[in-house]
């Protein structure tokens, strides 16, 4: 990596179009799950339920905005001989700080989320954005990147958890949302689909999303 | 300042690491007391369930000192009148590991519809790592009334399930003795029958295998202790109604 040294840039208003674009591109066109296919193992892992899947995105996105703010602050500072170092030291010290405040407030959820909380630290997406990103640009920039990608990893999770909650045992975020009178054993025509509770079928379900997300956005379609 | 020279590097690692540690120490301190309160609301929601009573998590601390009358610390089957440790505080996981004569164990003594029930906590051993649970016995000292599990990280669909109703619900009337000797419950294969064996969880013979262990190692240094009571504390033609009308309640 080359020398950072910021130029003083004309002053560019908080919310330019080009901020803007930081965090509105990774909620589609640079998703970091669905293009970049980053970051999968735990949203296979986690997604059976929207619950677990919303606190463990809202987690990510605290880590990923906070780590690219942290990082680009001292960006001049970090020698470049120990820079994977320092990064995984800042990733690692929030996701310390996350897990134990989940922990702390909700005691249910950590439990659901178990070592996948720890598991932050190896997510791709926190290193990437990290070494890509904050390494090279201002704080503010760094901050939005963050969370803009954040947002499209919690994103993707939440729509996988909403398929899988609700085809798998009839429920939204815990609450029964096909009536109870559908179901076989109540004399109805409806059963749950138990596949959807198993990982493989979130690697299926993310399968799909990816192709319709592809159809959709043709330009995303490699050769 | 050259930030890639060996002294500089050196300089910022230690005062990185110097102030990471100081930040995780604060904020593990200060959030210590928030999660052992979780911790000891769902132990106390726990034994609560045992005895079929099922409480939210903020409610089970109010739900527990209302249910549960006494709580005593046996070693070698007797009383110990001045434990070092109360028995709710005891660590199950260091208290199994001893010989069972050596060990303090808790006995918890509730109450609930004017009948009294034994809740005694049980630990073991898995196929992935620890595995334990409660089991609330009726005032005659060796009727089962109610048993719940847990499990560190059994196989989900196969060990996970003896922490699902379609196991536990098996436990309510099973008898912990015969004849006042002490005969564990046996978790079987499929043809479980008769008061003193359970079917097991078929593709999670390990897990199964262990909760058998558990509740015989667990569960034996109490009896002699609960049928000496329970013979002193309720007349003897009263010992056996109040497990039937108790598991229809459940």
């Amino acid at each position: 990596m080359s020398q950072t040294t910021t130029k003083s840039e004309p002053k560019e208003a908080l919310f330019s179009k080009k901020n803007v674009k930081l965090l509105s591109d990774p909620l589609n066109g640079s998703n970091p799950v669905t293009v970049q296919v980053l970051g999968i193992c735990s949203s296979l892992a986690i997604t059976v339920k929207l619950e677990p899947a919303i606190v463990m995105g809202l987690s990510v996105l605290v880590v990923t905005a906070f780590s690219n703010l942290i990082t680009s602050l001292m960006r001049n500072l970090i020698p470049n001989r120990i820079r994977i170092i320092v990064q995984l030291v800042v990733v690692a010290a929030l996701v310390i700080v996350v897990d134990q405040i989940l922990k702390a407030y909700v005691y249910d959820v950590s439990k659901q989320l178990s070592v996948f909380v720890g598991l932050i630290i190896t997510n791709c997406i926190l290193m990437g954005r990290i070494e890509a990103f904050a390494l090279a640009n201002t704080p503010w920039k760094s901050f939005l990147d963050g969370i803009g990608n954040g947002a499209g990893y919690a994103a993707v999770l939440i729509i996988v958890a909403f398929i899988r909650e609700l085809l798998g045992s009839g429920q939204l975020y815990g609450y029964q949302v096909v009536p109870e009178s559908w179901y076989i054993q109540n004399g109805g025509w409806y059963s749950n689909n138990g596949m959807m509770l198993l990982p493989p079928m979130a690697l299926i379900v993310l399968a799909v999303l990816i192709w319709v997300q592809r159809a959709k956005f043709r330009q995303l379609i490699e050769d | 300042m050259n930030v890639n020279s060996n002294s500089y590097t050196y300089l910022f690692s230690v005062v990185m690491v110097v102030l990471v540690a100081v930040m995780l120490s604060v904020a593990a301190l200060s959030l210590k007391p928030a999660q052992d309160a979780n911790i000891e609301l769902e132990k106390k929601q726990e034994i609560l369930k045992s005895l079929g009573v099922h409480v939210a998590r903020e409610d089970a601390g109010g739900a527990f000192d209302e249910f549960i009358k006494e709580q005593i610390v046996l070693k070698g089957g007797q009383p110990v009148a001045s434990p070092e440790v109360p028995a709710f505080a005891i660590n199950m996981a260091d208290a199994v590991a001893k010989p069972s004569d050596q060990r303090e164990v808790p006995l918890f003594i509730a109450e609930r519809d004017g009948q009294t029930f034994y809740i005694i906590p049980v630990r073991g051993k898995g196929l992935w790592g620890p595995i334990w649970g409660y089991v609330s016995i009726a005032a005659d000292g060796y009727t089962v009334t109610g048993a719940t599990f847990g499990h560190k990280g059994e196989t989900p669909g196969l060990g996970a399930e003896i922490s699902t109703p379609v196991f536990t619900d098996q436990f309510p009337g099973k008898k912990l003795a015969e004849n006042g000797q002490f005969q564990g419950i046996a978790v079987r294969k499929g043809d479980a029958s008769g008061d003193h064996q359970v079917d097991g969880i078929s593709g999670g013979t390990i897990t199964s295998v262990g909760v058998e262990n558990m509740l015989n190692d667990c569960l034996k240094p109490y009896i002699a202790y609960l049928l000496s009571r329970s013979a002193s504390t309720i007349p003897a033609d009263a010992t056996a109604a109040p497990s039937d009308t108790l598991i229809s309640a459940l």
